[in-house]
């Protein structure tokens, strides 16, 4: 590999932006493709699909072996409450690989003692979301119970376009946090995203059970293509 | 998406800038239960000092080896591990499948 070409790389990934390395298996040459040029490629439709799966492959083009290496950026689990099930929440989340951020203003809340070894930003979340550059490999949860923190919240994470925005209490909640964010202005389209009630419905009761069916939930969004997704939500 | 290779890769450029010796190997193909997905990669220096994993602990010897020869001819080569090849099988690909490593020389 090129030095140029690792560099690249390495730069792209430290951006979060996805990238695909074409390699000739046999004579070793090589090609660093970047997401927004997909559609201009002559190999598109394979680089399309790979980077959807997250998977790397082998392809014959052009009577060429290339294998093509995807380079998805790590995913992002952003949680907006430093509650009880944030507490099992985190820790699990990090052991599916996920880099992990919990937000909330309420220092009783936010301490390390309740978060050994987690990210912590003790701030309302107009001071802390901004420099988390919350991104489309974002999974984003409110979970405080309270309007002053989980609006804002949610309201940021509809702009990122957060692959998975989850937020906690019952429909009749939902119903009244729906209405609440029409009045800020908020799309229906952004708030039939919200995965609410969050998570799988396991039965979940205790609050690692509910961190279980909020994880089960996110990977299916992640990893599910779209209709088997719509069945198991 | 929840690959966590950016630390060896930035690992490489850093070794490479520093003057050392680097080649990557690569997985780019898996039959059967194999360890490692096709995309997981090992860097390794001149001096033997590699990060990362192209199955879990069972052919990386092998690996470093072959890497050590590529960084010196700058040529990369295929190498094939499983159970119907007698050399990969005493090193060692226990669980039973087959990979196929791509060694390349960084630079």
């Amino acid at each position: 590999m090129k030095l140029a070409i690792l560099h690249e790389l390495n730069a792209e990934r430290a951006a979060r932006r996805p990238v695909i390395l074409v390699t000739d298996t046999e004579g070793g040459e090589q090609r660093l493709v970047k997401a927004k040029d997909f559609a201009k490629d002559p190999l598109r439709a394979e680089l399309d699909k790979q980077l959807r799966m997250g998977k790397s492959a082998n392809v014959e083009a052009g009577g060429k072996k290339l294998f093509l290496n995807v380079y998805a950026p790590t995913a992002k689990l952003v949680i907006v409450g430093a509650v009880h099930i944030s507490q099992a929440l985190a820790p699990l989340a990090r052991s599916l690989g996920y880099d992990v951020t919990v937000v909330d203003p309420r220092t009783a809340f936010a301490s390390p003692e309740r978060f050994p070894d987690v990210p912590l930003v003790a701030e309302w979340p107009d001071t802390a979301l901004p420099p988390l550059n919350v991104d489309a490999y974002t999974a984003f949860v409110a979970v405080t119970h309270d309007p002053k923190i989980d609006d804002p919240a949610l309201l940021h994470a509809f702009e990122r376009g957060c692959f998975y925005i989850g937020a906690l209490g019952s429909r009749k909640t939902h119903a009244k946090r729906g209405d609440r964010l029409r009045a800020q202005g908020a799309k229906e389209s952004d708030i039939a995203r919200i995965h609410a009630p969050i998570g799988l419905a396991i039965g979940a009761v205790s609050p690692s059970e509910i961190a279980v069916s909020i994880m089960a939930e996110i990977t299916a969004v992640l990893r599910l293509p779209p209709k088997e997704k719509e069945e198991a939500a | 998406m929840l690959d966590r290779d950016e630390d060896i890769l930035k690992a490489a450029e850093d070794w490479q800038k520093a003057g050392r010796g680097v080649a990557l190997a690569t997985v780019v193909e898996t039959w059967g239960s194999a360890p490692r997905p096709a995309g997981s990669s090992l860097v390794i220096n001149d001096e033997g000092t590699f990060l990362g994993s192209v199955s879990g602990g069972c052919v990386e010897g092998a690996v470093v080896t072959e890497a050590m020869d590529v960084i010196q001819s700058g040529k990369p080569r295929m190498l094939e591990f499983g159970v119907a090849d007698e050399t990969a099988w005493n090193v060692g690909l226990s669980c039973g499948g087959t990979i196929r490593v791509f060694v390349e020389k960084v630079g």
